[in-house]
């Protein structure tokens, strides 16, 4: 006798009105409702997304996709391979690139998506993960320099550790400390940096991207709870 | 009929910051895995580019050896100060010891003070003493260490000014510190011997592997090396000092960390050039300013600002002029 241990059939059944309350069923309903297969991977946007500051967004997360592969390669050979190898030192500086123009594409884009107001119709969330995948970003580079072993290690180091050491978290993050500072580098804040944006990634596709100032927009009316922004051109509500 | 209105389903003001009036317009093709894929062999070719040309800064780090070779005198000068408990560490206060009265703080509050010492720095232990005596026995050493530690406090104070006072005069010639005679006690062989070890690169490993074979936490040695000039004078040589834009510049012509730009402009202006709390005001400033920026959709006049400045006319300008060209002004 043999198990089937998958598959569709297994899939299906699981739709059945007995299983309507498992925990499972429920997590995939869920995520099914809130993001199908055409919002997760559209191959249609509204008109008005018609802008080259559109492509920043795509530029950031690619350049972030880049750190992330060119910091794998190094932390595949260890911290010192860099200095004594010229491949090393090719792969750092690719590493160093990446990292500068990621955070030159996510300025553009933080600056653009401001002046497009892009939080409004319950698009918050949106900006504050973006926000603070900025921040967290800042940390997360801020520990790379730290993590070099060379004259700039040290300098900044030393530099910054009266700034730290006044707000009370010198005590536990201690830019001195190389292994520290290595261990923050390359485990928790890429990990923070790519949860923040991953939800950012996700809220972006369930709520849409934000719709273009109305040309006069005071005298509309919005009924509370009505309508959400993941339902652009599909209910005709208003969110908010 | 409809319903009578309730606070739940009672329509509320239009706000142009907050709502949008959702999409019914035109939809037009869209390839989100191709658009990726074009943005990360664009992002490729600029790394690789800018890799291939420019490279990335290497510049060696400053060790004890290489401190005490080139700055002798500047090397002996700040271990006296590790030794008299005088140098900027020993003074430090949180996290590294307990030097009453010396942290900053933000108002009544001192952050520091609060937590505490976390990373016990005794710079006359850890930086002098301790590392003398893993040289091998030298009985004049031995003395000398042995008469400064049962000392008093008062009389180790009298020699360590009276060495200090001769420093600031002394030569190194011949691989020696050379002063003229005085009442130093044994301060002068110990810091003698202090350079002799440090010079050969002894100290390095005296400083790092002081509690554990394999060390990697470098508090101890640049807390010394940062209590010197010769690692001022060689960031200020990079332009790399506070009052050069500081910490986020970098070594050679590279943008270095950019991005840290409005943390670093507060160290250039009034009162934080000047001010002994400036640290934990430019920190407090910044959480205020990220606070804000995060919380940018709950501000009423601040998430104003973009319908104001109108720079969104410029991004939607197609979809703008699409409107203006249909007579009843629909997408």
């Amino acid at each position: 006798m043999t198990v089937d241990a998958g598959g569709p059939g297994l899939a299906a059944q699981a739709d059945l009105p007995e299983d309507a309350a498992q925990w499972s069923a429920r997590l995939r309903r869920a995520g099914v409702s809130a993001f199908p297969p055409g919002r997760l991977l559209p191959d249609r946007q509204p008109a008005y997304v018609a802008s080259w500051i559109y492509v920043f967004g795509a530029l950031t997360l690619a350049a972030l996709a880049l750190v992330v592969l060119s910091g794998i390669v190094l932390a595949i050979e260890g911290p010192t391979w860099w200095h004594l190898s010229r491949v090393g030192l090719f792969v750092n500086s690719m590493h160093l690139w990446s990292v500068e123009l990621f955070f030159f594409f996510m300025v553009v884009h933080l600056w653009g998506k401001f002046f497009m107001a892009a939080w409004r119709g319950r698009r918050r969330a949106t900006w504050i993960t973006g926000v603070l995948a900025f921040v967290i970003s800042i940390a997360a580079a801020f520990t790379g320099y730290l993590s070099q072993q060379n004259f700039d290690s040290q300098w900044i180091g030393t530099q910054a550790k009266d700034g730290i050491n006044a707000t009370g978290a010198g005590a536990f993050f201690n830019v001195l400390n190389f292994g520290q500072m290595l261990m923050w580098h390359i485990l928790l804040l890429p990990l923070a940096v790519g949860l923040l944006t991953l939800v950012h990634v996700l809220l972006v596709r369930r709520r849409g991207v934000v719709p273009p100032f109305a040309p006069d927009p005071g005298d509309l009316v919005v009924p509370d709870g009505a309508g959400t922004a993941g339902d652009i051109g599909v209910d005709g509500t208003v969110g908010r | 009929m409809s319903a009578p209105a309730t606070p739940a389903n009672r329509p509320s003001r239009f706000r142009p910051d907050r709502d949008v009036e959702e999409w019914h317009g035109r939809y037009v093709p869209y390839d989100i895995v191709k658009e990726f894929t074009a943005a990360f062999l664009v992002v490729l070719l600029l790394a690789l580019g800018l890799s291939i040309v420019l490279s990335s800064p290497d510049e060696p780090p400053v060790t004890i050896k290489s401190w005490s070779q080139h700055a002798p005198l500047d090397f002996a000068r700040t271990a006296l100060t590790e030794l008299a408990g005088t140098s900027p560490t020993a003074t430090y206060g949180p996290p590294y010891n307990s030097t009453p009265g010396v942290s900053q703080t933000i108002g009544p509050l001192s952050l520091e003070s609060l937590v505490g010492v976390h990373h016990p720095v005794n710079t006359a232990l850890d930086d002098v003493i301790d590392p003398l005596k893993t040289l091998p026995a030298d009985p004049t050493l031995t003395v000398a260490i042995r008469r400064y530690t049962s000392a008093t406090s008062k009389t180790e104070q009298v020699w360590t000014n009276a060495y200090g006072a001769a420093l600031a005069r002394a030569r190194f010639v011949d691989g020696r510190l050379v002063t003229r005679p005085g009442g130093y006690g044994p301060v002068a062989e110990m810091i003698g011997e202090l350079t002799t070890m440090a010079r050969s690169g002894a100290l390095d490993g005296a400083l790092v592997s002081s509690r554990q074979f394999y060390g990697t936490d470098y508090t101890k040695p640049l807390l010394f090396i940062a209590d010197g000039t010769y690692m001022a004078n060689l960031a200020a040589a990079q332009h790399l000092q506070g009052d050069q834009w500081g910490m986020m510049n970098e070594t050679g012509n590279f943008p270095g960390q950019s991005w840290l730009w409005l943390y670093t402009l507060w160290y250039q202006i009034p009162p934080f050039t000047t001010s002994t709390n400036a640290d934990a005001l430019v920190w407090a400033i910044m959480v205020v300013l990220t606070a804000l920026l995060v919380l940018v959709p709950f501000l009423p006049g601040v998430r104003a600002i973009p319908r104001k400045v109108r720079i969104y006319r410029l991004i939607w300008r197609r979809h703008y002029r699409s409107l203006a060209a249909r007579p009843n002004g629909t997408a």
